[in-house]
């Protein structure tokens, strides 16, 4: 093959990727993506750029995305000339200089707040980041650039094989493409897991002058937060993913439907389209081939409905998201009625990877049906909370423990699937994570939200959270679903309030399967199973909420009391001064007294006994 | 509660060059007006239903369908309490309480001195920074009924 129009380009992005990694300026790399923010990694960047000033050292700043241990944000790294790069977690500004300090006028690696280093040996007893155990059970495909490139740079990404699937593919027939991505095994990534393939064949096997691509980024699951880091640490990998999936179905128009409340993404995104269109990426007659394909990016308005493909078309169409009946799927007639295909942000971006290193490769990892790697968004009561990638096939309990590492509490359950999946108990713990295994146990593999719980979590609660949400959300069309989930959440409000009969938890299972049967789309078909699979493995605790009135896990308000302990209270007045009641009174130095008639049960002088008082512990909430 | 001056006209003056005034770009074209106007005034409605020759009727059904739309001027900070699952819960429910009585307003209300509005909201994705709440663009990790008085309490951060 000859020259390439990327080729040029590449070999100066190669260069500069080699010196920075070799960088005679000392790095400092900030782990900027939402979650970093919201740490606060603004303030540890504003230190780092105060000590740099301060003491006239030389040092260049550069944001990244997300590496995936969110319990460990603030993540800083920092780069010597001649050393590999050197993570530092939970940093706060005040460690800053420390850590600096070390580096810059010691010449030694800094000790506190180190997490790990990036390179590949050893390295003067520093362990390596990715031999941390939360990281160690990892395979990271798709999230193998977030974190590390600076996912602004176009140059970084094509250092790493950015744009190499794309070349490849425009080097073959769309046949081909598709017949790789057949292989390889791969199922949508937004929950459902249709073979993407056979999705992508109906779409162009489907005469028509024009077909349309559309990338469903509106991540609307509560709890789980894979796309919008994908996003934001290496928007490229989609964005590619979604020029392989154009030429594979001759489409010549692509929307990226992503939710306003993700704007660091969707401003990451309009810098990458910027990019790639000054570098021949996007546009007409793509890196010189005679495939045209242009991207858009439309912001959702807040409806969870909308991830529905039918009803996101209508969003887009600009009216109501309310979905429609099937067929004709949108693959035959989509967006202006023409053929669309609607893939998650995840399927996209595993798209170059695979097209990279080829079918076998990726169906190396993974079940018999279900093939490769899933993201998740690994959240709650678990010690280690962030972004994981895994191969599917793996099981709960070395998610949930190995990588997670368990939970403070003992262990209840681990929900899967959003308000759509379900909550399963320490039985399915050795279940693995697949299609058909999940599925099996009333649950689905969603779009990879895993919410771990402990037993101070109430699963009535929960389930009365989830059904609340879908309730909410429901557009109104199939009364199944907008009047059922209504009462779902009136008798799970009953149980919760100390008023529940043994029989409505038999109404609840009848609703529940009516509403399931009765509705057109997904999110009715699926808003029943939080509470069906509560109902299911947990019953004696909804039993207990029934017939002894009481919250085993002390959530539930109207269950539960607060008493101070005499013994433990040395009267310090703290919760006095907090209470918004006038509730607790007493003298200083004597255990005070807490009027229950008074008693909102807002928690602030449990809070602040705990942590801010003299004893601590004194206030404690029971059932 | 004293309304913001509201400019004369439908305040779309600008926009019209931005889109083609198409049936689709009727959430962009909303969304934009309330980026500019904090909310949606039956006058802008009335304006974009005559530029893109959508009854004011439907315009009212589309945007009352999503969550993203108001109808009442926001107050200068915009308080967002986060209710996904992770933030449910690690006690997210109970923030919003005392946000609520802090400001003795209710969710899509405005307090009268026109300092806050308060929201619920689905989902922030900072599920591992549970409870969670922005105060405008920023967010406040790790919360508690304790931390949420005192960022109500302290000075306003912008």
């Amino acid at each position: 093959m000859g020259q390439r129009p990327l080729d040029e380009r590449r070999a100066s992005a190669a260069l500069k990727w080699a010196e920075l990694q070799s960088s005679p300026v000392p790095l400092v790399f900030i782990g900027a993506a939402s979650c970093g923010l919201a740490a606060g990694a603004e303030e540890v960047q504003e230190a780092v750029e105060k000590y740099l000033k301060k003491n006239g050292v030389k040092g260049r700043i550069i944001q990244v995305g997300c590496i995936g241990p969110c319990y460990l944000e603030p993540l800083m790294d920092v780069q010597m000339p001649g050393q590999p790069r050197i993570s530092y977690s939970n940093v706060r500004p005040s460690d800053v200089p420390l850590i600096l300090e070390s580096f810059f006028e010691k010449k030694e690696v800094a000790k506190s707040r180190l997490a790990g280093h990036f390179g590949e040996d050893a390295y003067d007893g520093v362990p390596r980041f990715f031999d941390l155990p939360m990281l160690k059970p990892q395979v990271r495909i798709v999230l193998r650039n977030c974190g590390i490139i600076d996912p602004d740079d176009l140059d970084h990404y094509l250092a790493r094989d950015g744009y190499l699937g794309l070349e490849k593919a425009l080097s073959m027939s769309w046949s081909d493409v598709l017949d790789i991505i057949k292989r390889s095994g791969l199922r949508g990534r937004g929950g459902a897991g249709f073979p993407t393939w056979r999705k992508w064949l109906t779409c162009r096997e489907t005469p028509s002058d024009e077909r349309y691509l559309i990338c469903n980024a509106d991540e609307g699951d509560p709890g789980a937060f894979m796309n919008r880091s994908l996003i934001e640490g290496d928007p490229h990998a989609l964005l590619e993913g979604m020029l392989v999936a154009a030429y594979a179905i001759g489409a010549s128009k692509g929307y990226i439907y992503i939710r306003a409340e993700y704007p660091l993404a969707i401003r990451r995104l309009k810098k990458a389209l910027v990019d790639m269109r000054e570098a021949g990426l996007l546009g007409k007659d793509i890196l010189g081939s005679e495939f045209s394909f242009d991207i858009r990016i439309k912001e959702g308005a807040g409806a969870f409905v909308c991830g529905e493909e039918t009803a996101l078309i209508a969003s887009i169409e600009g009216k109501r998201g309310m979905p429609r009946t099937r067929p004709p799927f949108p693959a035959v007639s989509g967006l202006h009625g023409k053929p669309t295909i609607i893939n998650n942000v995840e399927t996209l971006g595993t798209l170059p990877h695979i097209m990279r290193n080829g079918a076998e490769w990726y169906a190396g990892s993974g079940t018999e049906t279900s093939k490769g790697t899933k993201t998740f968004s690994l959240v709650g009561k678990v010690r280690r909370t962030g972004l994981i990638e895994v191969p599917l096939g793996m099981t709960l309990r070395e998610v949930v423990f190995d990588i997670g590492g368990g939970t403070l509490k003992p262990f209840k359950a681990v929900q899967t699937g959003g308000p759509s999946g379900g909550c399963l108990s320490e039985e399915f713990l050795d279940t693995p994570i697949d299609y058909e295994h999940l599925a099996a146990a009333g649950s689905i593999m969603g779009s990879g939200g895993l919410i771990v719980v402990d037993t101070d979590t109430c699963i009535v609660d929960t389930a009365k959270y989830f059904l609340g949400f879908t309730q909410k959300e429901s557009c109104g069309k199939c009364v199944p679903c907008r009047v059922g989930t209504r009462h779902m959440v009136k008798l799970l409000e009953k149980i919760c309030g100390g008023r529940g009969e043994l029989a409505d938890l038999d109404k609840l299972e009848k609703l529940g399967r009516t509403i399931k049967s009765g509705s057109l789309c997904g999110l009715g078909a699926t808003a029943p199973n939080p509470a069906l699979t509560s109902l299911k493995y947990f019953r004696s605790e909804f039993i207990a909420h029934v017939k002894d009135k009481k919250c085993p896990a002390v959530v539930c308000k109207s269950l539960v009391n607060y008493r101070v302990v005499a013994g433990k209270c040395t009267g310090c007045q703290r919760c006095v001064s907090v209470c918004p009641t006038g509730a607790i009174t007493g003298p200083r130095s004597e255990p005070h007294n807490l009027d229950r008639t008074k008693c909102i049960k807002c928690r602030s002088c449990y809070e602040i006994c705990r942590f801010d008082a003299i004893a601590g512990d004194a206030i404690i909430i029971e059932s | 509660m004293k309304e913001r001056d509201f400019p004369s006209g439908d305040g779309l003056s600008g926009l019209r060059r931005e889109f083609k005034g198409e049936r689709g770009d009727l959430i962009p074209v909303l969304q934009r007006v309330q980026e500019i106007h904090g909310y949606l005034h039956p006058d802008s409605i009335r304006g974009v239903s005559r530029w893109l020759k959508v009854s004011e009727n439907e315009i009212f059904g589309v945007a009352t369908f999503y969550a993203q739309f108001r109808f009442h001027p926001p107050g200068r900070h915009h308080l967002r309490v986060c209710l996904g699952t992770a933030c449910h819960v690690k006690g997210g429910e109970q923030i919003l309480l005392t946000a609520q009585q802090r400001l003795n307003i209710d969710t899509g209300e405005t307090t009268p001195d026109g300092e806050y509005d308060l929201d619920r909201v689905a989902c922030l994705g900072c599920c591992a920074l549970a409870p969670v709440v922005a105060v405008d663009d920023k967010v406040h990790a790790q919360m508690s009924v304790l931390k949420i008085q005192r960022i109500l309490d302290g000075p306003k951060t912008a």
